[in-house]
């Protein structure tokens, strides 16, 4: 019990539960600005999601790739960097899995399946270590870079699926055999699209807290990434550091392209734009923390808001964009931590007085 | 009241930060043209008291008083209004903007929309004709000297129409000759009607020029004295707290092989500026050889070319007979070279880690540590359990964040990981740097007693009485070379300060 | 490549430009006050979105020619508005200014394509506008391929390149630059010399978000004519390689942003080229992207950035 009262009154978790509610406070008030009725809204979003099997396991899909991004930002910021680029490394990873999947075609499955998953998360990674050695080697600013790997990966991919995987006539590669789908969970969850990657994204953030807090290599990073100065005084090779930690991320980003490829979508489409699972990512990323497990359970939040928020639309009629007025208030909210803290003094002094007396 | 009133009076200042009372109840007064020396140890309070008469911090209790009238300040410019000026230790000053750009900015004269540089350079140009301060108005601030630099500071309160000027340890960064120039400068400042309030823990300054000294300890005042009636000894008992000598106890060195060599080191650095000009050194097993020397006169390029974080462009860097010149920083740290870096905070330490994990910073990767890629936790923290036994580093537990201890803690901290490593050769810089009396004796104890053991020891410093105290022998380092040898028994602050400045050349008198 | 094709080239790069420009200028304020403005697209987005509804509404209500600048005017005000969320989280509660920049981006997608559906009955993109037309200078849009490609350009394109020429003065020869520069390299000298830190640091902030907004309305009423969810995309972020790639300096950020105009607005005519023809379009629209790249990796490190960019100023610590 008391070990209980010690973890809930560390400010850690109070000022992320605390944001958390005032961010939908803010979506409410936003709601009844635009004149619409935010209860009804918001229950219609957590009806959408709870409402069916089908939808529930639909909103686990959504998830599933939110979990790697959010992972992979999560892992640069922990070595010092700043990934806006996890949007370009699924890309790459989902091309690459792409690639695999269909030119290996007759590959028997036990084999293919993991060829695909290693080759995107390769190159995810990859893709990411671009950004990290222009850091390393000429100190280029990785928000500048990876933004830029975002747009060349879209053109990237788009060019790979239409002039090698193209399904006659249609806009996107043609059927990839390799799949991560959960067939065996379809009677269960009504043919909602459960894949293994949600247990790979698990995996994927035990592997991040045990690499990062258990490994010599881990510690490194994280010296690396709170001082670099500190770090190349005790004999760190700080570039080589923060290219791997790149790698590791874009790898994170890597598979969560496999994920959607081989679990969801079974071919790929030719995007017109990027299709945001990066910039996701970044809210998980910050609203978990950068921890494993905060980043996890903000994926299952944000996964239930995104996937939620179409129910919000034909329930109550209210854009879905207002979704992510919600996601963005709640990370104002923690990174101005300052609001928060403002916000509660009053209780805190409270509590304080009553100890005095 | 009588025409007589205090220029400043501060009654009662009481100020606290979350955990400690910085200033308690503390009253002051300041006599037009006097020059009023505030004593204490680093972390005494001095500087919160002058950042509260400066509208920088707000008393929590107290009352201040100019020219005999209740004042509150509460932000810099009110400061200035009440024609007070503050010549900040660390200058504050804008590297990339002119002599002038810094003084005016803030108070810029105009032409129209346009700053009129001209008749603010003519302004510059007359304040320091009246003083004697010489300034270049149009050199940028990061291309003239520290002293330079200094005046700069004090014209910009004199162009604010100060009338009470408060300096901030003002001669740390200066040699020997211009603390004597500025010494001149503060006298005539006050006899052209100015009053002054002198930050420092220099017992000889105070001497030397002030006319009442007021000594704080933890916050509080414990004595006002007319600097005529006291001595240095009594000063520094009042300051300290007990008896205290600034002799340090060392044996005769016993002095062996010769450990790290530098031979003709050159190194430029990023602009292609030449910052080692052919540096020639020797330190020898069991003695420690301090460097003297000037901010800014290769003293930092030199630590990093030996720890191998610079490149250097020729010459030769040697320890134990073993060439390590451009090596990496973890061959050389693997060759029993221990660094205690100046800036701890950036280079010392990763402040966000605990103790227990700092304490391996440089040895995580090599068994015990590690095994097979994992950190052996239990064996980490014992290590630390160890050292912090071992040299008293006050921590409430090894799992807390090395940024919440003390700095002479922090320092501790280091000292332990260094010489826990047991190095041939231990380079230690600025290791006093802000630390109270205590630990600053813990310190150079630590040293010496390396020394006895026969480590080679390289000493840098900034504090000459540091140098002249701990080191066996001197080398004056300026403009990336060394130009003098010396055994401190032989010399003098006037000679070494010569040297420091580059006027007089004196090699190998004490080399080897 | 005849000399009419080339002053059309010249005069596209120039449209492309102009947005990049204003965004850019708007970067340079917030970033010599040492505050980290990656939030540029979200304010150009609220600035297009802005331009679009003003300008929508003042078109119906008859105000014809005037209509678009009734639209700047909106794009620089919810600009403002914009930034200002920046500005309290980053300055006052010193929240980390990268964060609060992604935030920007984030509230502007959601909240833009909110209002959008919000003020047109749920459709996904206003009403298309007539927008800015472009004004020949008399006399001198005569001049060949000058005359095409500079002197007949929408006004929009003229203001930017006044506002650079403004801004350089206001940066370097008036007492506001000289301070707001001050903030930005040594926040505590300036403070110690009576400057209001904390209040410079806001109108540098805020002057972003307006030159931001102005950014954002350039694309809607001189490009897109409507404004959706790809109205800006991208160019946020590509304002801000201009403004480093100029050295924070108005001129330099003007010449990045031309470049990077050169380069999105060469992909319509490089297939007029018959050599172009054998490459994929994919590798065409990749261009300025990889110069972007290259750029950086040949040009400036951080040497030439503020020194005290993206260090919330607190007077306490010394």
């Amino acid at each position: 019990m008391h070990r209980l009262k010690k973890i809930f009154a560390t400010d850690s978790y109070i000022v992320p539960i605390v944001a958390i509610i005032m961010g939908f406070l803010v979506g409410a008030v936003v709601m009844l600005i635009g004149g619409y009725d935010p209860i009804a809204a918001y229950s219609a979003l957590f009806k959408r999601v709870f409402g069916s099997p089908y939808d529930f396991g639909e909103a686990v899909r959504e998830m599933t790739p939110l979990m790697f991004t959010g992972l992979a930002v999560a892992f640069a910021f922990r070595s010092g960097m700043f990934n806006i680029g996890a949007d370009g490394q699924v890309l790459i990873g989902m091309t690459a899995a792409s690639v695999v999947g269909i030119k290996l075609a007759g590959t028997p499955s036990f084999l293919l399946v993991p060829l695909a998953v290693i080759a995107a998360g390769l190159c995810g990674g990859i893709w990411a270590g671009i950004a990290g050695y222009l850091k390393a080697k000429r100190g280029i600013n990785e928000v500048i870079t990876t933004i830029m790997l975002n747009w060349i990966a879209l053109y990237l991919s788009n060019y790979i699926v239409k002039h090698f995987l193209l399904l006659k006539g249609q806009n996107r590669s043609v059927d990839n055999p390799a799949s991560l789908s959960m067939t065996f969970l379809n009677s269960l969850f009504d043919n909602a699209r459960v894949h293994w990657g949600t247990a790979l994204a698990l995996c994927a953030a035990l592997f991040f807290y045990v690499f990062l807090w258990k490994t010599k290599q881990g510690y490194e990073m994280r010296a690396v990434g709170l001082n670099p100065h500190a770090a190349e005084y005790a004999g760190m090779n700080v570039g080589r550091n923060v290219v791997k930690a790149m790698f590791i991320s874009g790898a994170f980003a890597g598979l969560a392209g496999a994920g959607e490829v081989l679990g969801v979508f079974h071919y790929q489409s030719i995007f017109a734009a990027s299709p945001g699972y990066g910039f996701d990512g970044i809210a998980v990323a910050l609203l978990g923390l950068t921890h494993p497990l905060g980043v996890i359970l903000a994926a299952i939040l944000y996964g239930m808001l995104t996937y939620g928020s179409a129910g919000m639309s034909f329930g109550a009629d209210v854009p879905p964009e207002l979704i992510r007025i919600v996601i963005g208030s709640i990370i104002f909210f923690i990174a101005a931590q300052g609001i928060v803290r403002w916000v509660l003094k009053p209780f805190y002094f409270k509590r304080k007085k009553e100890k005095v007396l | 009241m009588s025409a007589a009133a205090p220029v400043v009076e501060l009654k009662q200042i009481t100020k606290r930060f979350p955990g400690i009372v910085a200033n308690d109840a503390i009253s002051l007064t300041l006599e037009k043209g006097e020059i009023h020396a505030l004593l204490g140890e680093n972390g005494a309070g001095k500087s919160t008291l002058m950042n509260i008469v400066f509208g920088l911090y707000q008393p929590d209790e107290g009352s201040i008083e100019i020219d005999g009238k209740p004042v509150i300040i509460d932000n810099p410019n009110k400061a200035i209004e009440l024609g007070i000026g503050m010549v900040h230790q660390h200058f504050k000053l804008v590297d990339p903007f002119t002599v002038t750009e810094n003084i005016v900015l803030g108070m810029e004269p105009k032409k129209g929309l346009k700053i009129d540089y001209k008749s603010a350079a003519e302004q510059v140009r007359k304040l320091s004709e009246q003083y004697g301060l010489q300034v270049n108005p149009n050199a940028k601030i990061h291309d003239i000297s520290v002293g330079m630099q200094q005046r700069v500071e004090i014209m910009k309160t004199l162009y604010r129409g100060a009338d009470i000027l408060i300096f901030d340890e003002p001669t740390a960064v200066l040699t020997p000759q211009e603390i004597t120039e500025l010494m001149a400068i503060m006298k005539r400042l006050v006899a052209e009607g100015k009053s002054i309030i002198l930050i420092t823990h220099k017992l000889k300054e105070i001497m030397q020029i002030s006319d009442r000294v007021t000594i704080i300890r933890r916050g509080k005042v414990i004595d006002t004295v007319k600097t005529a009636n006291t001595n240095p000894n009594e000063l520094a008992e009042k300051m300290v707290g007990r008896d205290v000598t600034f002799k340090v106890d060392k044996r005769p060195a016993q002095v062996g092989t010769s450990v790290l060599k530098m031979t003709n080191v050159h190194s430029k650095n990023k602009d292609g500026v030449s910052v080692l000009n052919g540096l020639n050194f020797e330190v020898k097993a069991g003695e420690i050889l301090g460097i003297a020397g000037v901010d800014g006169n290769g003293q930092s390029e030199l630590i990093q070319a030996i720890t191998g974080l610079r490149k250097i462009d020729s010459g030769s860097i040697t320890v134990s007979g073993k060439e390590i010149a451009n090596l990496s920083p973890r061959k050389i740290s693997e060759m029993n070279v221990s660094h205690i870096p100046e800036d701890r905070h950036k280079h010392g330490l990763v402040l966000d880690f605990t103790v227990s994990e700092n304490m391996v910073l440089e040895t995580y990767y090599k068994s015990p540590y590690n095994q097979s890629g994992f950190l052996k936790q239990d064996v980490i923290d014992k290590h630390a359990e160890d050292l912090i036994k071992q040299f008293d580093v006050r921590t409430p537990s090894i799992e807390n964040k090395a940024r919440s201890l003390s700095g002479g803690n922090q320092q501790k901290a280091i000292i332990a990981r260094e010489i826990d490593k047991n190095p041939t050769l231990l380079i230690a810089a600025q290791p006093t740097r802000g630390l109270d009396v205590g630990a600053i004796e813990f310190v150079q104890k630590q040293l010496i007693a390396q020394r006895d053991q026969g480590k080679a020891v390289l000493l840098i410093s900034f504090e000459l009485d540091e140098i002249m105290n701990v080191s066996d022998r001197i080398a004056v380092i300026y403009e990336g070379q060394i130009v003098g040898e010396v055994f401190p028994q032989d010399t003098n602050d006037q000679e070494l300060g010569l040297m420091m400045a580059g006027s007089l050349k004196q090699g190998g008198k004490a080399g080897a | 490549m005849d000399l009419q094709t080339l002053g059309q080239l010249l005069n596209t790069t120039l449209v492309f430009s102009t947005a990049l420009i204003f965004a850019a200028l708007g970067g340079i304020f917030s970033e010599r006050s040492g505050v980290v403005n990656i939030g540029l697209e979200g304010l150009m987005m609220f600035g297009a979105f802005a331009a679009a509804v003003g300008g929508y509404y003042a078109q119906d209500a008859g105000m014809g020619a005037w209509a678009p600048w009734v639209g700047v005017v909106c794009a620089m005000a919810v600009g403002v508005i914009g930034s200002l969320i920046h500005a309290v989280a980053s300055i006052t509660f010193k929240a980390d200014q990268t964060i609060s920049g992604t935030v920007i981006n984030f509230l502007a997608a959601g909240s833009t394509l909110y209002m959008v559906k919000l003020f047109f009955e749920g459709a996904g993109e206003t009403p298309l506008l007539e927008g800015f037309k472009k004004v020949p200078v008399p006399g001198l849009s005569k001049i060949p391929v000058i005359g095409e490609g500079i002197f007949n350009s929408y006004p929009t394109t003229y203001l930017a390149i006044v506002l650079v020429i403004v801004i350089y003065f206001v940066l370097f020869k008036t007492p506001f630059g000289l301070r707001l520069r001050a903030v930005g390299e040594h926040p505590s000298a300036a403070d110690t010399l009576g400057v209001n830190v904390n209040k410079m640091r806001y109108i540098g902030v805020m002057l972003s978000g307006l030159l931001a907004g102005i950014g954002g309305a350039t694309i809607t009423l001189t490009t897109t004519g409507t404004f959706a969810h790809n109205t800006i995309s991208g160019q946020g972020f590509i304002a801000i390689a201009a403004m480093i790639f100029g050295k924070w300096n108005p001129l330099g950020a003007f010449g990045a942003a031309v470049f990077f105009g050169f380069s999105q607005a060469i992909r319509n005519y490089v297939q007029l080229f018959e050599w172009s023809k054998s490459i994929p379009q994919e590798f065409i629209f990749m261009i300025p992207y990889v110069l972007t790249i290259i750029v950086l990796v040949s040009a400036v490190g951080r040497s030439a950035a503020p020194k005290a960019l993206g260090e919330p100023y607190d007077p306490g610590k010394r």
